[in-house]
């Protein structure tokens, strides 16, 4: 039997609503995604409305947390898991706003005719959605390695969010029509490179959770 | 400090600088290759620890790891405990080994001052004579304007002046168990001592009598060296400026983890730190 069972079940069990929550994240991208690709109104509205469910996600798990530090004193590694799991919950939420920013955009322009068949931004979802899960298994596996893996990803993120910056750039100086829906798949695309930069932050926690080291990768990137 | 002061009995009050109630400020402690027994019974083994002056030293571990041994040994207090007690080693205060041949033991213990676990005051004696009672031990004579003024400076230090100013010619014991336990700090503080050992100083006392020790803590590491033996882990995190995790596993008990507080309790270097901490153990 462990030392602390309660005390251990109640980390489970946060650990347990924090890949929940993750998933409700990765649903998101993904709808969002098909609702834009798909001009699918209905789909768009429901990743707008579930946001609600993501920001309840949100204060549901930051009150365990609260209460499992007055109840339970954290220290050392737990107190780590408790602080790191503040961190996730935030870029989490961020990241569900980044999906209803597309969403909107989806409702916005579902009624033009499509600027151009969408390769790259659907590129960008998956690769984010893919370091996603990625990083909340490194997080549950404590796995240092396996997260800096995933943060080194964000780069093919980048690379694509360039690609499509340029491409969306020569629609419009060729046809100044187009510029409206060129910027609005433009936002799609600074929301995904922000997404991916949120697991980024993930990936940092996870080696703060291991290490008690909190290390920026830019930071070390630019050195 | 120069060599006479831990080798010579105090002979007079004044001379001892009892009447200048000023603390000298905390001085450094450096423990060398501490062994401690009970007869043949090795109790804890090899610890080498460099304690900080004017900061505050947690001990921590479970029972029976040996930390009120070794805090017993930082003032030549485990000498005078029962079951044929022997010490091998240093114990280096400010760079002089107090068990050196010449260093008197009573010396040692009044510049290395000791809290207990139970408040303790003496229960014949009225406030006043149980702060100025370490002195009268130490044979020192005071007049009545010197004594009045080590009373209410040692209150003053230990933060329990304005509590009882007006009471005291009042017996120690009719006060509440915090208060009692200040009295003693008082009565520790009134010897001039340059460095506070505390065992377990609020292990009998209420939350909030608790927290008024460890703030009378935080003020008086201005003035003194401070190690205080706790079994309370948030006391030890809020307190200290250092912590030693010690453990008695499988024999005698040593030293696991010695480092600045905050890295302690956020990110132990060692396993069974860790698990101690966290309350994994065993």
């Amino acid at each position: 039997m462990p030392a602390r069972p309660t005390f251990e079940r109640e980390l489970r069990d946060l650990q347990d609503e924090l890949l929940v929550m993750s998933s409700m994240v990765d649903k998101a991208i993904s709808r969002s995604i098909e609702a834009l690709k798909n001009r699918d109104l209905g789909l768009a509205r429901l990743v707008v409305s579930d946001d609600q469910k993501v920001n309840d996600k949100r204060f549901e798990i930051e009150e365990k947390c609260i209460l499992i530090t007055a109840t339970q004193a954290p220290l050392a590694s737990d107190l780590r898991t408790i602080v790191a799991v503040l961190n996730v919950i935030t870029d989490l939420e961020r990241m569900a706003d980044h999906c209803v920013g597309i969403a909107k955009i989806a409702i916005m322009t579902g009624n033009e005719p499509p600027l151009k068949p969408l390769i790259d931004i659907p590129r960008m979802a998956e690769q984010s959605r893919s370091m996603l899960r990625r990083a909340m298994d490194a997080f549950v596996a404590r796995d240092v390695a396996a997260a800096n893996a995933v943060a080194n990803e964000d780069d093919i993120v980048d690379q694509l969010y360039d690609q499509v910056y340029r491409e969306l750039l020569t629609f419009m100086l060729n046809d100044p029509r187009t510029i409206d829906r060129a910027t609005h798949l433009l936002w799609v695309a600074h929301n995904l490179e922000r997404i991916g930069d949120r697991v980024t932050n993930i990936c940092e926690r996870v080696n703060f959770l291991v290490t008690g080291r909190m290390e920026e990768y830019k930071a070390a990137k630019q050195v | 400090m120069d060599n006479t002061q831990i080798k010579e009995a105090p002979q007079d009050a004044s001379a001892e600088g009892y009447n200048t109630p000023v603390a000298t400020g905390g001085k450094s402690m450096e423990i060398r290759n501490l062994k401690a027994y009970y007869g043949s019974y090795l109790a804890i083994s090899d610890v080498n620890m460099e304690i900080q002056p004017n900061k505050v030293t947690a001990l921590i571990g479970p029972s029976g790891c040996g930390k009120s041994t070794l805090i017993r040994c930082l003032n030549r207090m485990h000498e005078v405990t029962p079951g044929a007690p022997r010490v091998e080693g240093e114990v280096l205060l400010d760079g002089q080994n107090i068990y050196a041949p010449s260093a008197d033991p009573v010396k040692v213990r009044r510049l290395i001052g000791m809290v207990f676990q139970k408040p303790n005051p003496f229960p014949t004696m009225s406030i006043s004579e149980n702060v100025l009672a370490g002195i009268k031990l130490n044979s020192g004579r005071l007049n009545h304007a010197q004594a009045a003024e080590i009373v209410e400076q040692s209150l003053h230090r230990a933060a329990l002046w304005d509590e009882v100013k007006d009471k005291l010619g009042k017996s120690g014991a009719s006060l509440s168990g915090g208060q009692q336990q200040r009295l003693c700090i008082a009565r520790t503080i009134a010897v001039n001592p340059e460095v506070i050992l505390m065992d377990e100083p609020c292990s009998a006392l209420d939350p909030i009598a608790t927290l008024k020790i460890e703030e009378l803590i935080e003020e008086l590491k201005a003035q003194y060296t401070i190690i205080i033996v706790t079994h309370n882990m948030q006391q030890a995190s809020r307190a200290s400026d250092f912590t030693a995790f010690m453990l008695a596993q499988d024999g005698p008990g040593h030293l696991v983890e010695f480092g600045p507080t905050q890295q302690i309790f956020t990110r132990p270097t060692q396993k069974r730190t860790e698990d101690y901490i966290t309350g994994r153990f065993g």
